[in-house]
């Protein structure tokens, strides 16, 4: 595994919040975690247990009280606010639990956004968009607004949206939190053969059966690394 | 860009009652200022023409009667006014002159068989029909020729003729003045009549007028005039009504005004004359305009100023029900700049349309101004015509350069107001956005 090139790399990561009151809070204590290339890793924990300000770390949504977070090769711990949109939009793909599409856009629309941020609108991208959603299925639906579309369908939505600038990593945040267990089914469906096509995908979740789909469940609690439960081999 | 402006569009569609009212707001101001302004560029045109219709190069001395306490002459006769002796004085000595035009005006009973009518009778020389833009219809004007032998002639004017000699040509009839009769040779074309400007000078309507070589009405009236009041008789006795001189040069009008105050003050102990200056006063309502534009346009200003207090208003509202969209945004990439064009561009379409169709009825001004005095004439015909012919003829005047101020304003209104909204989506934490419900 050591000779895998690194996708993200976090390293002895703390993450202080002041209340107003002027209580600090301790969300993270000092985390490490490798993600290779490839890697499918499903974080566990229960609420408050820092999950969610890992996921906010890794996403670039926000930046470490002190260590170090390595995504694509640099260190992007304390990047101004520009240049973490930067890198969001070059590196992370999103998927949320409850889909946030925007309402006043189409399917097709929706999923050329980051491109759009990047400043690509060439005519590539606009096909590049379509070949996405013909891939999760959606080719019929490409002018619908987000309201017309079932949750599932919307997921998908998300799933082509966060593919389109070919991401290092997928960070996914309980994407099947919202759906029934047949779709949540499909949807993790799609996110194993994204998984097997190369993607690094990154995914929080409290479900046991669905973190079994991962590669590898890391346990959070009280802002640590309780377990690291390593499971079959990569692809 | 064109992504941008489309994207803002779409999210104004999905409110379309509020982005409507954002856009009224505008639109009131813009078209306000466009109304306000062409009804100011209206009356002051209708001002300034009156007063070029006196011309800019003329200078107008009328006499006056003076305070009784300060009168010249003694008995029940009054002596007043500019003398002959003044008229020659001017022309001798002011060099700057082209031209001066004595007058005298009186009012009196015109007569041709059984049609009478009160007339001002003006004995003037050749040259008064130039000088007051006057017209000839038919016939002639008074020649100099007239004016040396005393003639019997006389050039009426177009209500005149009308009331005189309805229906025939008036050319060589007799017109019956007092006990003399003169033979018309010509008539003038109609002129609206103009408003008096001011207290200096007063209302002038060529339309009634007679016309007779001065020498003339000196030979067959006098200088007296004899008015029987209820049984106390009163004389008052006036050598020329008025004195019109034209200046040469425009920029010598004001020297030249000085020059003839100067002489007629060293002859006139009491103040029984007038001096009128229509380039001054041309100046004085320029000034009056500007200042008058310069009250409309705060007006005007204080109008899109609610506007776009409203637009900010909307937008802070948009702001805040769209705070998730602005999260996903965010973490899709979106830079905080990219969150400001956004909606800046959402509130420059607002105030945009606004002020586009502001400035399309602005262009409505006229007919809607017509169509309202028609309406309130039909309706109500004594309140129109109670009203001053100023506001009866008034014909607003669009002013190209309050349509692009005002466009240009509500533009710059949305960037100003829409900037703070902008400012404050861009500033939210994402996550925070993300999270909220």
């Amino acid at each position: 595994m050591a000779e895998n090139k690194m996708a993200a790399q976090v390293i002895d990561v703390h993450k202080d919040y002041v209340l107003k009151g002027g209580i600090t809070v301790h969300a993270l204590r000092g985390v490490s975690i490798d993600f290779p290339e490839g890697d499918f890793v499903a974080i566990m924990g229960t609420s408050g247990s820092g999950k969610s300000t890992l996921l906010n770390l890794l996403g670039c949504l926000d930046r470490c009280s002190s260590g170090k977070y390595i995504l694509a090769g640099q260190d992007v711990s304390q990047l101004s606010d520009d240049d973490l949109s930067e890198i969001r939009c070059r590196y992370l793909g999103f998927i949320f639990q409850s889909y946030n599409l925007i309402a006043q856009l189409t399917v097709v629309e929706n999923i050329e956004l980051p491109l759009y941020y990047q400043g690509n609108t060439s005519k590539e991208a606009k096909e590049h968009c379509l070949a996405l959603a013909e891939m999760v299925g959606l080719k019929e639906r490409l002018d619908h607004r987000p309201f017309q579309l079932s949750g599932g369908q919307q997921q998908r939505v998300a799933i082509a949206r966060a593919l389109v600038n070919n991401p290092r990593v997928i960070l996914a945040d309980e994407p099947t939190g919202n759906l029934d267990s047949a779709t949540g089914e499909e949807i993790m469906q799609l996110l194993e053969a994204l998984n097997a096509a190369g993607k690094t995908i990154i995914m929080v979740t409290h479900e046991p059966d669905i973190a079994a789909r991962a590669h590898r469940t890391l346990r959070m609690r009280d802002g640590k690394l309780e377990q690291h439960t390593p499971t079959g081999a990569l692809a | 860009m064109w992504q941008i402006l489309s994207v803002g569009l779409k999210s104004l569609l999905l409110h379309k009652l509020r982005s409507a009212l954002a856009i009224l707001g505008i639109l009131i101001g813009v078209t306000a200022v466009i109304w306000l302004v062409a009804m100011g560029e209206g009356v002051s045109y209708q001002a300034q023409q009156q007063i070029k219709d006196l011309g800019a190069n003329n200078i107008i001395i009328r006499s006056t009667k003076p305070p009784a306490d300060a009168l010249r002459g003694g008995g029940f006769i009054i002596a007043y006014g500019l003398l002959r002796a003044d008229f020659e004085r001017i022309v001798t000595n002011v060099p700057t002159l082209s031209q001066a035009v004595p007058m005298r005006e009186i009012t009196r009973e015109a007569r041709y068989l059984d049609n009478v009518t009160d007339i001002r009778l003006v004995g003037c020389t050749s040259k008064y029909l130039e000088m007051n833009n006057l017209r000839l219809a038919r016939g002639r004007f008074i020649s100099d020729k007239d004016l040396e032998s005393a003639d019997n002639v006389c050039i009426i004017g177009a209500d005149t003729a009308r009331i005189l000699f309805p229906y025939q040509d008036p050319i060589g009839q007799f017109l019956q003045v007092e006990d003399a009769f003169y033979v018309v040779i010509g008539q003038t074309e109609s002129k609206t009549p103009s408003a008096g400007i001011g207290g200096s000078m007063s209302a002038q309507d060529f339309n009634l007028d007679v016309y007779i070589p001065l020498a003339t009405l000196r030979a067959r009236i006098g200088d007296m005039v004899v008015t029987s009041r209820a049984g106390s008789r009163e004389g008052e006795q006036v050598e020329l009504s008025q004195i019109t001189v034209t200046v040469r040069d425009l920029e010598q009008v004001d020297e030249t005004a000085d020059i003839i105050r100067a002489l007629l003050a060293r002859f006139h102990p009491v103040q029984d004359y007038a001096i009128v200056v229509p380039k001054e006063l041309l100046q004085q309502a320029q000034v009056l305009q500007m200042m008058f534009n310069l009250l409309l346009v705060l007006i005007a200003g204080i109008a899109l100023l609610v506007g776009g207090i409203g637009i900010m208003n909307i937008m802070l509202a948009t702001v805040t029900e769209r705070t998730r969209e602005i999260g996903i945004r965010r973490a899709l990439g979106a830079k905080q700049r990219d969150i400001v064009s956004q909606f800046l561009s959402e509130t420059i379409v607002l105030s945009a349309t606004g002020g586009l169709l502001g400035v399309f009825i602005g262009f409505l001004c006229r007919p809607a101004i017509v169509g309202t005095r028609a309406l309130v004439g039909s309706l109500f015909p004594d309140v129109i015509s109670s009203l001053p012919p100023n506001i009866q003829q008034l014909e607003p005047r669009l002013a190209w350069w309050s349509i692009i101020a005002a466009f240009l304003i509500s533009v710059g209104v949305g960037v100003l107001f829409g900037l703070y909204p902008a400012q404050r989506a861009a500033r939210m934490d994402p996550i925070e956005a993300l999270r909220h419900e």
